[in-house]
């Protein structure tokens, strides 16, 4: 009995390794600095081998959407390696990165007319060695497609990024995680003013083999950091009346 | 190393051409004729008008008393030009410079220095060349010598040989009449006047006396026809260096022998380059259709490189473009810039981080390629404040940043592209806005950063400073705010949205 159980269990983590939730053996378990969020994750590692979406259901979503995953990529890219950021209509501001401690020089920004010439640079780019991170800015994505995207990040264990931009046009993926940022309100340090450190509410809506969650996490200068729920406090406007 | 010279002179140029086209006209004399001064003057005449003493030069009414059932036709100006011109490029074959001759317009001179021993010997090589041209219907003859000019003097004038051994061109123009130095027509009949029927009676004369009489061009000929001065070809079209061609036995019409066609060419044209150690930087790729058409793809890359595999997927991108039509008969694959390659060390695996690195310079190749080089951007700080400025293009992957970026200020992680006006409401003049309007949705203000005070370069565009905000409202989205100019009444102002924090 406690051999079959064995035998289970050597397969379960087979099987992770395989979907590359787990570093080979001999490879360090690298995290990204999301602290408790990569538990949510099977094996609590990180998937590197995977397709994350990042949904923007408002507009205003995407500037700390491009925020987090700016975080994470000042994690990827730590050991000099560069980025491709693909883009229709890019938004983005570069000299903003340094702030999350991204050299902005060694990302490779990509601006395309259309979807499908984002998808072919994305695909293209996965296959590609030697880089940490793509990321890339779509609105439709098909099943089919996002099937090709996985089998190309599975090859080279690059990590790929997707921001959807438009929730209409969201369809069953397979992607691995399917993230949502949305900004809160900062708190400043007790009776400083000003605006404090960027706050996101992370929502993990989706993670393959995972447990789905949902975090407040602050940016604080070079890592990110998790804001305990007691913490967290909806500013209340006070309307003058009279 | 002995520069040796061929000269072709086309004896009938226009009326051989003219036969090719209209077979009926062998048995029949005939001249071409232009207008000049209001009267037909024959220039170019047929082997049986010749014999007939027709010259050119003469009316076309003399020529035809002389001749009866002479046949005249209309010559267009610049004809012969452009039938050397094919015939020249026909003749690259035999040698990477040919050149047209441009003082009698009806030959082709040759530089093949190197090319005759690859034909079996200078006699060969000639025999060749003129039974060629001959099987199209051309007569020609020809000459090869040291100099282009002694070359040109005996393809027209020489009696006894036309093969000059090196170094004796000399002896084979002495009993040449003066015609044979290409000269004006006043000059000549200046020395026939003077009873020099051949070049050997003036050839030993001192250069001034010389001078004197017929002036610089003539000495000039002279010199040219000697060697003692040099002569440049123009030549049709310039060598290029690296250039390999691929024919086909049949007509190539399917993308897969396009694509087999681009392979071959490359495994040459790789090595070549790899045993000099260089890389190609852009390549043009040129499909000659049966139909005489052309059709080009060009590539270019971002490093040298001459890897087969991705120098061919980068034409690959391309082949959609040619279209082979009735089909493809010989393909050329000319490296139009070639550069040094650093040939990088060996390494055990792929680890150098940065993006010089050859996978990612291949990746942004494949990607310029498709999609145009615009497509692809980076960035690198420039030393200034004003927001638009502060990233500029990087000119190539490898160009490093001169200084670090700026951290002591805020930046918005997205910037619009344009600033968007929106109303404000403040407070205090230089307070940050208690209340603003944006797209049409109220924004309370709960907290803010700023001034921040970023002056207009006046030295690049005028108009106010703007005063930057950084403000969260009370949902917590943060916006960067600005106001244009000085808060006043009597001053224009006025507030925009210029991006959006994370």
């Amino acid at each position: 009995m406690e051999a079959k159980l064995e035998i289970l269990n050597k397969l379960r983590q087979d099987l992770l390794l395989w979907q590359g939730f787990k570093p080979a053996e001999g490879e360090a378990a690298q995290c990204v600095g999301l602290g408790e969020i990569e538990a949510a994750f099977p094996g609590g590692v990180f998937p590197r081998k995977a397709i994350h979406e990042f949904i923007c259901a408002a507009p205003d979503q995407t500037a700390a959407t491009d925020g987090f995953i700016a975080g994470l990529l000042s994690v990827l890219m730590a050991d000099g390696t560069g980025c491709v950021w693909i883009s229709t209509a890019r938004r983005l501001f570069p000299p903003s990165l340094a702030a999350f401690n991204v050299e902005a020089d060694r990302i490779i920004f990509v601006d395309v007319r259309n979807d499908r010439e984002v998808l072919w640079v994305m695909e293209e780019a996965l296959r590609c060695e030697g880089l940490a991170a793509v990321v890339a800015e779509v609105d439709s994505l098909s099943l089919v497609e996002s099937r090709r995207l996985q089998l190309a990040a599975e090859q080279q264990g690059i990590p790929a990024m997707i921001i959807r931009k438009d929730p209409k046009r969201l369809v069953a993926g397979v992607s691995t995680a399917r993230w949502q940022i949305s900004p809160l309100p900062s708190s400043a340090e007790q009776g400083m003013p000003g605006v404090g450190f960027p706050r996101w509410r992370v929502d993990l809506l989706k993670v393959r083999s995972g447990n789905p969650g949902s975090w407040v996490l602050e940016w604080e200068a070079d890592r990110f950091l998790q804001v305990p729920a007691q913490k967290v406090f909806v500013q209340r406007v006070q309307e003058k009346v009279g | 190393m002995q520069r040796r010279f061929i000269s072709i002179w086309f004896r009938h140029l226009l009326a051989d051409w003219q036969l090719i086209w209209r077979p009926e006209l062998k048995e029949v004399p005939f001249v071409f004729a232009a207008p000049d001064h209001g009267r037909m003057i024959v220039t170019a005449v047929s082997q049986l008008a010749a014999e007939h003493e027709v010259t050119s030069g003469m009316s076309a009414a003399d020529a035809k008393a002389i001749c009866p059932g002479l046949e005249v036709l209309d010559d267009k100006v610049g004809r012969a030009g452009k039938l050397l011109k094919g015939l020249g490029e026909y003749c690259i074959r035999y040698a990477p410079i040919v050149a047209i001759d441009e003082f009698s317009m009806d030959g082709l001179m040759l530089e093949v220095s190197g090319c005759a021993h690859l034909w079996g010997g200078e006699r060969e090589y000639l025999k060749e060349i003129i039974s060629r041209l001959k099987s199209k219907g051309y007569t020609v003859r020809l000459a090869i010598a040291d100099t282009p000019g002694a070359a040109w003097a005996v393809s027209r004038f020489g009696k006894v040989t036309p093969l000059i051994a090196p170094d004796e061109h000399v002896e084979a123009l002495q009993l040449l009449p003066p015609e044979a130095l290409r000269l004006e027509e006043s000059t000549l009949s200046k020395l026939r006047k003077l009873g020099f029927y051949q070049i050997r009676s003036f050839i030993g004369m001192p250069r001034s006396v010389l001078r004197r009489r017929f002036g610089e061009a003539f000495l000039l000929r002279l010199a040219q026809a000697l060697g003692t001065e040099e002569e440049v070809l123009q030549a049709l079209r310039q060598p290029v260096p690296f250039r390999e061609r691929l024919a086909s036995l049949e007509p190539i019409k399917t993308k897969t022998g396009i694509e087999i066609a681009i392979t071959r060419l490359l495994e040459v044209l790789c090595k070549r380059l790899q045993t000099e150690g260089l890389g190609l930087r852009s390549g043009l790729l040129t499909a000659y259709r049966i139909d005489g058409k052309i059709v080009q793809i060009a590539i270019g890359t971002s490093g040298a490189s001459h890897s087969v595999a991705h120098l061919f997927k980068l034409f690959q991108l391309k082949i959609d473009q040619i279209k082979p039509a009735l089909g493809i008969e010989l393909f050329e694959l000319e490296a139009v810039k070639v550069d040094a390659l650093e040939v990088p060390q060996e390494i055990l695996w792929n680890s150098k981080p940065g993006l010089n690195n050859k996978s990612i310079l291949q990746l942004i190749d494949r990607v310029s390629g498709k999609l145009g080089a615009a497509a692809v951007h980076r960035y690198i700080p420039e030393a200034h404040y004003w927001p638009e400025r502060s990233a500029g293009r990087a000119r190539s992957l490898t160009e490093l940043r001169v200084m670090n970026w700026n951290m002591d200020k805020p930046r918005p992680t997205e910037l619009l592209p344009r600033p968007e006006v929106i109303q404000v409401m403040a407070l205090i003049p230089d307070h940050p806005p208690k209340f603003f309007i944006y797209k049409g949705e109220q924004h309370q203000v709960v907290k803010a950063d700023g001034p921040e005070r970023i002056e207009r370069e006046w030295w690049l565009d005028a108009g106010e400073h703007r005063d930057y905000y950084r403000v969260e409202d009370a949902s917590g989205r943060r916006y960067w705010l600005y106001r244009s100019g000085h808060y006043g009444a009597n001053q224009s102002f006025q507030w925009f949205v210029h991006g959006f924090f994370a």
